[in-house]
């Protein structure tokens, strides 16, 4: 009896031999609605924020004795006022100047040089690798909001009168030092994937030095990782900047949203608003970073996936 | 005392909670299948994997389903019994089993007939067994469900059916893991988990494709021998004509979601009509081909099941297509007795054998 | 290589990393800008007495050794169970004895709020996946999506206020030990449970369902409902164990992420656990009593990764009997 197989051409174009089950219906490639809307409201608020000293807003700082703990919609006042009486639009926009400020270069330079560290570690591997690893290992196992604190506590806040744009910077340093790890990790375990890939021996063969296959040839496919960490980066940096304001060691005398909170906390009885309006700022941003965190990912997820 | 008659006196019931009378009949219909149809629902539309299938087979009889990877063969045997997904699948027709139509039942009552009356084999034992319970759980586990037996009994009855599979060493395998036996074993071991509580109808899905040459006819003999012993129905899909040769009753040849030849296995091998049986049984390399000769292919790809063609879905690969083949579908049509094809331009009755010619 | 090396290896991995936190953690006070000893006794006198006294503590502290004689004193003190002083106008409370009323406290919490997210989380995640597509697992994801956006401080004053507050049902701050009063124990922990579970019920909820998707899609899936048992059977003793593993993993590091993250949370409610202890050192900025904090939580947090990590290979059957056939 012969014992042979029939030869089976290519699988059709219909589907495989397994039933089809559920298409999973997290975000996907095409941007939904709330796709759009993360995109306007992160580009407006950042464009407020860019903008905030030339807009027509009321002076953030100053007190108007008409509006002190009423909520929106006041004449003249969109947004109420504070405890103060200071006008929360005014506030709002100025904080995000702040906020956004802070997370957004500390996330950046936390991906310049974790992003560097860990294509190079990734790409090397080796020694230099190994060092950089345990390094990591080191800065993620403590844990990084007391991380940040320490740092923030013992470089601005030894003695008393430190002048608010060094507070700032050391924010700014201490988030983008939390950062780097967690940036240079994902970068390595993605370059190094990537490196050992037939494309990558076929530079080398042909004679291109490392430096120029890594950032030509490596460097473009870790990026999209890159980028939708640093989005959710962008987030966290935010939630952590209001987390050091509420422990009394943010930044004082510009309004940011973290520090708007923990001014508005005493208040919670009387107006709610003083808390409520930067908490949904702050909840409307971090929704869209995530959002679009996930659709980069998804976007370039698939490619990883065919290796 | 085979297993299947030590379940029955272990005090397992005769009615099954479907109300369905357990039929001890040993000849006659056991399962009809009229016009089925199943439907994926994706993104690009809707791919009709099984499209207008009808079949019969009787008890303890065997019927070989035959077809290329994406024809709907494995579909059909799912959807028969009814293991497919809860949603974005069509359904259509009518599948009547032992005189009761179970198309018409709800999943819940038709769970009671999986495993006591219809149980099917899969193709690869490595995936199709859970990699982390233990052999013995997963034996038991029907019969304790189903059965309600303890598990003393229930595991002297898995001791038995690994027996009766030919696994030696039967009590020390219960404790073991899947991924800590070979290719064959594991696939004895899933048709035991199958046959546990004795089901009247197996479905066999590739049982041997995952394995090597030398253990899959070792394989289809424990298949063909519990099948007499247990006066068991079966249905056996697969690829490879050369699997079913020797051992069904009767062929039916699927392509593209359909039927397109279906005959008892000895006139359809001498008395080939389609087209596209000619062509499977041309590319089965013989052992008496001369050294360096080319294997036979069917040239060209399955056709696209969301929007299939007009005309008769084989005719794109055809050697003999003609213009009223690209027009016009084909019925299936039963010019003989019990030989059924779908062509429009049937290859000439023979007598002998096709021989190896020019293609 | 066999179990016994690879954990070997591992551990000599953890020595190493535990080595360096505790160097970073032991500069920690060295790092601050000025004369440390003049942060600790913020004292301007200049007599004599208050000389001496400063003169006393650097030596205590070791700040005119060089950096290795510095840490191996702090090893040496550390490892005896001599955590170093809050050094007060009114004298020296050894940190000690802080430590050992609040890492209690921490452990507590971090448990409470495990067991509250996976309680949620699991049911929810293999429903969702069960029912994956429906209106039901959009909903799910849709706020569990959102759960993550909201910043657990703003949970926890929302949930402070309204729930504490203008309902009353709970008790929006303080802490009443266990032994003490058991039902207030419970009461005042609940909101602090609640608030730092929230965000961990999104998370796992989410990798539970991910991962029995893909599981529900594999072979032995099929082979299990082919035997006739309830979906419920095949959910919860065929596909949720192989779905499990990520979420484990997940849910073991967060022990030890939870120990110190739960900072916010903590004052918020005023709890009197590490993360308070911390902030109040800093607060005070009594930075020796800072240094132990951090050097305990780091500690903790790689020892119970490495106890995640090392359970995970051993657990898993399939990695355990792959090494025994090495």
């Amino acid at each position: 009896m012969p014992v042979g197989s029939v030869m089976a051409p290519p699988a059709a174009a219909g589907h495989a031999a397994q039933p089809l089950d559920e298409i999973d219906p997290s975000p996907t490639r095409r941007l939904g609605i709330i796709g759009w809307f993360s995109l306007t409201w992160l580009g407006g608020i950042s464009l407020l924020a860019l903008l905030a000293p030339a807009l027509p807003l009321k002076d953030p700082d100053r007190s108007y004795l008409e509006i002190v703990r009423t909520g929106p919609l006041q004449p003249g006042h969109i947004l109420g006022g504070d405890g103060n009486g200071r006008d929360m639009l005014a506030r709002v926009v100025f904080g995000a100047r702040t906020s956004l400020t802070i997370a957004v270069v500390a996330v950046l330079a936390g991906l310049v040089v974790g992003g560097l560290l860990g294509l190079v570690a990734g790409y090397y591997r080796g020694r230099f690798d190994a060092v950089l690893t345990t390094l990591f290992n080191v800065l993620l196992s403590i844990p990084a909001l007391v991380l940040a604190l320490s740092l923030v506590a013992v470089f601005a806040s030894a003695d008393q009168d430190v002048s608010n744009g060094r507070k700032m910077s050391v924010i700014i340093a201490a988030l983008a030092i939390v950062t780097v790890p967690i940036l240079g990790r994902i970068t390595r375990a993605s370059a190094l994937s990537w490196s050992e890939r037939e494309f990558v021996k076929a530079a080398q063969v042909l004679g291109a030095s490392h430096r120029r296959i890594m950032f030509r040839e490596v460097l473009p496919n870790v990026a999209p990782a890159m980028m939708s960490i640093a989005l959710l980066g962008i987030a966290v940096a935010i939630v952590a900047e209001g987390s050091l304001a509420l422990l009394g060691v943010g930044v004082t005398e510009v309004p940011s949203w973290g520090n708007m909170i923990a001014l508005g906390r005493s208040d919670l009885a009387r107006n709610g608003w003083a808390v409520g309006i930067p908490s949904t700022a702050i909840f409307l941003t971090v929704l869209a970073l995530n959002y679009l965190g996930d659709v980069v990912r998804a976007r370039f997820d698939v490619r990883e996936g065919v290796l | 005392m085979t297993p299947y008659s030590a379940n029955r006196a272990a005090g397992a019931t005769a009615e099954s909670p479907v109300g369905f009378r357990l039929n001890r009949r040993v000849q006659g219909r056991l399962l009809e299948v009229a016009d089925l149809r199943t439907g994926f629902r994706t993104p690009g539309g809707v791919v009709r994997a099984v499209d207008g299938v009808s079949l019969t087979l009787d008890r303890g009889r065997t019927l070989g389903i035959v077809g290329e990877s994406g024809s709907g063969k494995s579909v059909l045997s799912r959807s028969i019994m009814g293991l497919l997904p809860r949603r974005n699948v069509e359904r259509s027709g009518r599948v009547v089993y032992d005189g009761t139509d179970i198309s018409a039942l709800t999943p819940g009552r038709r769970k009671d007939l999986w495993g006591t009356q219809m149980a099917m084999v899969f193709q690869d034992p490595m995936t199709a067994l859970n990699p982390v319970q233990r052999i013995g759980a997963q034996i038991t586990e029907g019969l304790r469900f189903h059965l309600g037996l303890d598990r003393g009994t229930s595991r002297a009855n898995a001791v038995a059916l690994l027996r009766s599979v030919g696994i030696p060493e039967p009590e020390r395998r219960l404790k073991q893991y899947p991924h800590e036996l070979s290719g064959g074993m594991r696939q004895r071991i899933m048709i035991a988990v199958a046959l546990a509580c004795g089901p009247r109808l197996l479905f066999a899905d590739e049982p041997t494709t995952a394995l090597d040459v030398t253990v899959q006819a070792q394989i289809l003999n424990l298949l063909a021998a519990q099948q007499r012993e247990r006066e068991m129905a079966m249905v056996l899909v697969t690829h490879d004509l050369g699997v079913v040769a020797g051992r069904a009753d009767t062929i039916a040849v699927m392509y593209a979601g359909q039927i397109v030849e279906t005959a008892p296995t000895a006139q359809l091998f001498a008395n080939v009509r389609m087209p596209y049986t000619e062509a499977l049984l041309r590319s089965i390399p013989q052992l008496d081909q001369p050294r360096g000769s080319r294997l036979q292919a069917i040239p060209g790809r399955p056709p696209n099941l969301v929007r299939p063609p007009r005309g008769c879905r084989f005719a794109p690969r055809c050697p003999y297509a003609q213009d009223r083949c690209r027009a016009e579908a084909p019925p299936l049509v039963e010019e003989e007795p019990g030989h059924a094809y779908r062509c429009w331009y049937p290859l000439p009755a023979r007598v002998t054998p096709p021989t190896r010619g020019a293609y | 290589m066999t179990l016994t090396r690879e954990l070997g290896k591992r551990f000599l991995g953890l020595i190493l990393v535990l080595f360096l936190v505790t160097l970073f953690t032991a500069l920690l006070l060295s790092m601050v800008p000025g004369d440390p000893v003049d942060t600790l006794l913020p004292l301007s006198d200049s007599s004599p007495e208050v000389v001496a006294q400063k003169e006393a503590l650097r030596e205590e502290l070791n700040l005119d050794e060089p950096l290795p004689a510095r840490y191996a004193a702090w090893l040496g003190d550390f490892v005896r169970g001599d955590f170093g002083n809050y050094y007060r106008t009114s004298g020296a409370d050894p940190v000690g004895d802080r430590l050992a009323e609040a890492l209690p406290v921490s452990l507590q919490l971090m448990v409470y709020a495990q067991v509250l997210a996976l309680l949620i989380a699991v049911p929810l995640g293999v429903l969702s996946a069960y029912r994956a597509g429906t209106l039901f697992d959009k909903a799910a994801n849709t706020t569990a999506f959102a759960l993550l956006a909201v910043p657990n401080f703003v949970l926890g004053l929302g949930l402070a206020y309204y729930v504490g507050v203008v309902a009353g049902w709970l008790p929006p701050s303080g802490y009443v030990p266990f032994t003490d009063n058991p039902a207030e124990h419970i009461q005042r922990m609940i909101l602090p449970a609640v608030t730092l579970a929230a965000a961990q019920i999104a998370v796992y909820m989410r990798l539970l369902r991910s991962d029995m998707v893909q599981t529900l899609q594999e072979d032995f899936i099929q082979m299990a409902r082919s035997k006739g048992i309830s979906d419920q059977r095949v959910l919860w003793r065929h596909a949720l164990r192989p779905s499990s593993l990520t979420l484990l993993t997940v849910a073991g590091h967060n022990v030890g992420t939870l120990i110190g993250g739960a900072v916010i949370v903590e004052v918020l409610f005023s709890i009197p656990g590490l993360g308070t202890a911390i902030a109040q050192a800093i607060f005070e900025r009594q930075y020796v009593a800072l240094q132990t904090f951090v050097a305990v939580l780091a500690i903790l947090y790689v020892l119970v990764n490495f106890a995640v990590d090392v359970l995970y290979t051993v657990v898993d059957p399939r990695i355990r009997h792959a090494r025994a056939r090495n």
